[in-house]
């Protein structure tokens, strides 16, 4: 007897893992982007704020 | 704009200091006690409250949520006022944090050790307790908001968006997980069943790991590195993509506990894609962490500290190496139910937070009693000592890991398995004694370490409320000339907190919209049939007394667990298991089919000494099993309560349930009697017979019918 997928009766649930992957790369490639475009001036002062006092 | 001065407060951050340390000894004892018993079963002692099932969910509550927890709250509360230049928003709420604690602590090890539990691993506490931790944390999330919210700093540190993240998904993952039904003040049932609940369990378990051993002391990793060294963090950048993808993804990877299970395919699928993935955002972390202290290793060598940090941030890195590793499905099949897993678990706990914890410690006592460590000798003996502990108990759980794996599946060529599952146990005896050393080693570091600090905290004079200055923030703020949507999250705290919760929901509510469709989808089994009264009761001696720490109720669909357990599980043989008991450490065989394996007196014999049937056994005795007269004064309650929650009991079956019962346990008595075993049929023991013999049964009829 064969492990079987017991949810291979619900229609169309395959989406489920590919909605998942897509939204984590759209996601994953607009922090990249942002953070490839933040300001300088920006990122100096919130690796510093450790040091403030 | 005038300058303003305020103070820190300093005295929460050592009231949780001084709980970090104590319940760290108390919950490193209990760890201590549990591998003893393993090597010496009578330390078990043969009385409930001390016996393993029942010690060892308070070892791991207790070094979860007591030592971890108190270190967490120790380093918010002192970094984050630091961070946003304001004291924490109320010092009542900061008490009634504290305390509230304390007492969520107490009460927890007290209930455990009495054997009140839900049976679902880190999250046994039953459901007054786990009101009282909702009502703690949003009290802990309130401060620090208003804290936040009171800040003179407008942006918001890399450190607190993981403790902003830290607060919302604990808090949705504790309320979804703890939805049950009370039975009584002590007693209650998973809404959830079989599958759903193991998948809700281990989307819970897996990021208790995440967000409450992870994304708080990253943050804290955050804030103490750069400290330490007094240098700025290697990349900020980075520190902004490690932070979104590993909240994102982590939220993905619980089913990866789950893999061979009656769990769907296509979960477990997920799980394993979002795992490997993970391995990028925490090695991101790691590199981040251990980077920043380039060109300053000559500091590393000097500074007790940063060697503390440095070993914490390393294991951090190995242990999320290891963590994707073993969601492979190939490694998995390997690895899952073995010493291999405590191996890996305790690198993370002893490693990262342990030794991040006493970096921390070290660091901050000094500062806020105004004086210098106490003996830096102590604190590098205490530092190699620790180390050695992790390697010595690591090391011997990785082999026994192995050995156990392959001693499972091995057969002669005959193709009989090669070993009873019984050599395999005594096979560990040496290996569970190393660990047991390496505890030792460890938890003599850990005392060394408090001697250090009551000294250093009698030399010292306490710094109750250290004063600052910092300009206000100005009502209008003019953003820089490029000003960008993540900086719109960034400065505004309330955001950040939003957007982190749509992030991890997302990932929930996508595992979950199919396990909840599953219900209906799920192909009954005819022959299984909800559990008699008696078993029902059984079962409830089962989960009170941690059976499950030891024993799991799942056979993966491999040839070696089939012939040696029997028919592999299936989803729809769980759909009446409010909670699932499917384990996740085999340390004594699998029981999901041991229903007729033996006679009725076996198990009564086996419960008085377990040796007498199985000759270097090292299951605890269980004679109060024998004494004790079944309490039967919520048995009505807890029918009705299964019918709410669907099982189908036909209507007014509370009202017979009793008589049924009765019944049952009168034809186990008679059987007992026939092997010479005089005994009443109220007794514990025959409850517990009676469901140990109902496991596997419904099955057992059909698939012999079934067979192709
Ligand atoms: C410390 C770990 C531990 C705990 C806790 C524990 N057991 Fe065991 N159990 C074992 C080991 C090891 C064996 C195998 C050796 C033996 O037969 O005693 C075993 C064997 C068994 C067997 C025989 C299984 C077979 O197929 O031969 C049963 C039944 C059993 N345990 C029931 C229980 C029940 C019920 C509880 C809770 C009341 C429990 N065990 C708690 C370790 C444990």
């Amino acid at each position: 007897m064969k492990f079987i997928n017991y949810l291979q009766s619900i229609s169309g649930i395959g989406i489920f893992p590919m909605i998942s992957l897509f939204m984590f790369f759209t996601f994953f490639a607009l922090v990249t982007i942002y953070v490839f475009k933040a300001d300088k001036k920006y990122i100096e002062h919130a690796k510093n704020v450790p040091f403030e006092n | 704009m005038e300058i303003e001065k305020f103070q820190y407060d300093n005295k929460t951050v050592k009231w949780f200091a001084y709980a970090t340390i104590i319940w760290g000894l108390v919950g490193m004892l209990g760890g201590l006690i549990i591998a003893l018993q393993l090597v010496f079963p009578v330390l078990n002692f043969d009385t409930a409250y001390t016996t393993y099932g029942r010690v060892r969910p308070i070892h791991t509550n207790a070094v979860i949520f007591a030592f971890v927890g108190n270190g967490i709250f120790m380093g918010v509360y002192y970094s984050l006022q630091r961070l946003v230049k304001a004291r924490m928003f109320s010092d009542l709420l900061s008490k009634i944090h504290f305390w509230g604690w304390q007492l969520i602590i107490v009460l927890a090890a007290a209930s455990l050790a009495l054997g009140k539990t839900t049976g679902k691993e880190y999250a046994e506490l039953e459901w007054p307790i786990d009101i009282l931790i909702t009502l703690v944390w949003v009290v802990f999330g309130w401060n620090m908001f208003g804290t936040i919210l009171r800040r003179r700093e407008r942006h918001l540190y890399v450190a607190i968006w993981f403790y902003i993240a830290t607060f919302v998904t604990v808090a949705m993952l504790h309320i979804v997980n703890s939805i049950e039904i009370p039975v009584t003040l002590f007693k209650s049932y998973s809404y959830y069943a079989g599958v759903q609940d193991a998948l809700v369990q281990w989307w819970y378990g897996h990021n208790a790991v995440a967000f409450f051993l992870t994304t708080p002391y990253l943050g804290l990793m955050y804030y103490f590195i750069p400290k330490a060294a007094n240098r700025p963090v290697y990349s900020y950048r980075l520190s902004i993509i490690h932070f979104w993808a590993l909240i994102f993804l982590y939220i993905w990877a619980g089913p990866h506990h789950l893999l061979y299970t009656a769990v769907p395919d296509w979960a477990q699928s997920l799980g394993v894609v979002f795992s490997v993935m993970l391995i990028a955002p925490s090695w991101g972390g790691m590199i981040n962490g251990l980077l920043t202290l380039r060109g300053a290793w000559d500091k590393v060598r000097d500074d007790v500290v940063l060697k503390f940090l440095v070993v914490a941030v390393t294991a951090y890195g190995m242990a999320t190496f290891e963590g994707p590793m073993l969601s492979l499905k190939s490694v998995n099949a390997v690895a899952h139910f073995t010493d291999w897993i405590v191996a890996h678990v305790h690198v993370g706990a002893l490693g990262w937070n342990g030794f991040l914890t006493f970096g921390i410690l070290y660091y901050l006592i000094p500062k806020m009693f105004q004086t210098n460590l106490y003996s830096k000798k102590l604190a590098n003996m205490h530092f190699w000592i620790g180390t050695l502990g992790i390697l010595v108990y690591a090391i011997p759980m990785y082999w026994a890991g192995f050995m156990q794996s392959s001693m499972w599946k091995d057969f002669t060529e005959e193709g009989q398995l090669q070993w009873q599952f019984l050599d395999t146990v005594t096979r560990m005896m040496p290996f569970y004694a190393a660990r047991a050393l390496g505890g030792t080693l460890y938890l003599v570091g850990v005392i060394i370490m408090t001697y250090n600090l009551f000294k250093t905290v009698a030399i010292g004079k306490f710094l109750p409320n250290e004063d600052a200055e910092a300009m206000p923030l100005s009502e209008n703020y003019t953003p820089h000339s490029k000003d960008h949507w993540h900086r719109w999250i960034e400065r505004k705290p309330i955001q950040l907190l939003v957007v982190s919760l749509v992030v991890v929901a997302i990932g929930g509510i996508i595992e979950f919209v199919p396990t909840f469709l599953v219900k209906s989808n799920i192909p009954t089994i005819a022959s299984v049939k909800p559990y008699t009264p008696l078993e029902l009761e059984g079962r409830d001696i089962y989960i009170r007394e941690g059976c499950y720490t030891c024993h799991s109720q799942m056979i993966r669909p491999f040839r070696s667990e089939v012939a040696r357990y029997g028919e592999y599980s299936k989803a729809g043989e769980f759909v009446y298991d409010h909670p699932f008991q499917w384990g996740s450490k085999r340390t004594g065989p699998d029981l999901v089919r041991v229903g007729g394996k033996y006679p009725d007196s076996w198990h009564y014999n086996h419960f008085i000494e377990p040796t007498s049937m199985s000759p270097g056994s090292i299951m605890p005795t269980y004679t109060w099993l024998l004494d004790d007269d079944l309490d039967v004064s919520s048995l009505k309650a807890k029918i009705k309560a299964m019918q709410t929650l669907g099982v189908p009991y036909p209507d007014g079956f509370a009202e017979m349930a009793e008589a049924s019962l009765r019944k049952q346990s009168q034809e186990i008595q008679a059987n007992l009697k026939k092997d010479g075993i005089e005994t009443s049929s109220e007794k514990e023991v025959i409850a517990m017979i009676a469901y140990l013999q109902r496991l596997g049964k419904d099955i057992k009829t059909v698939s012999v019918n079934n067979t192709k």
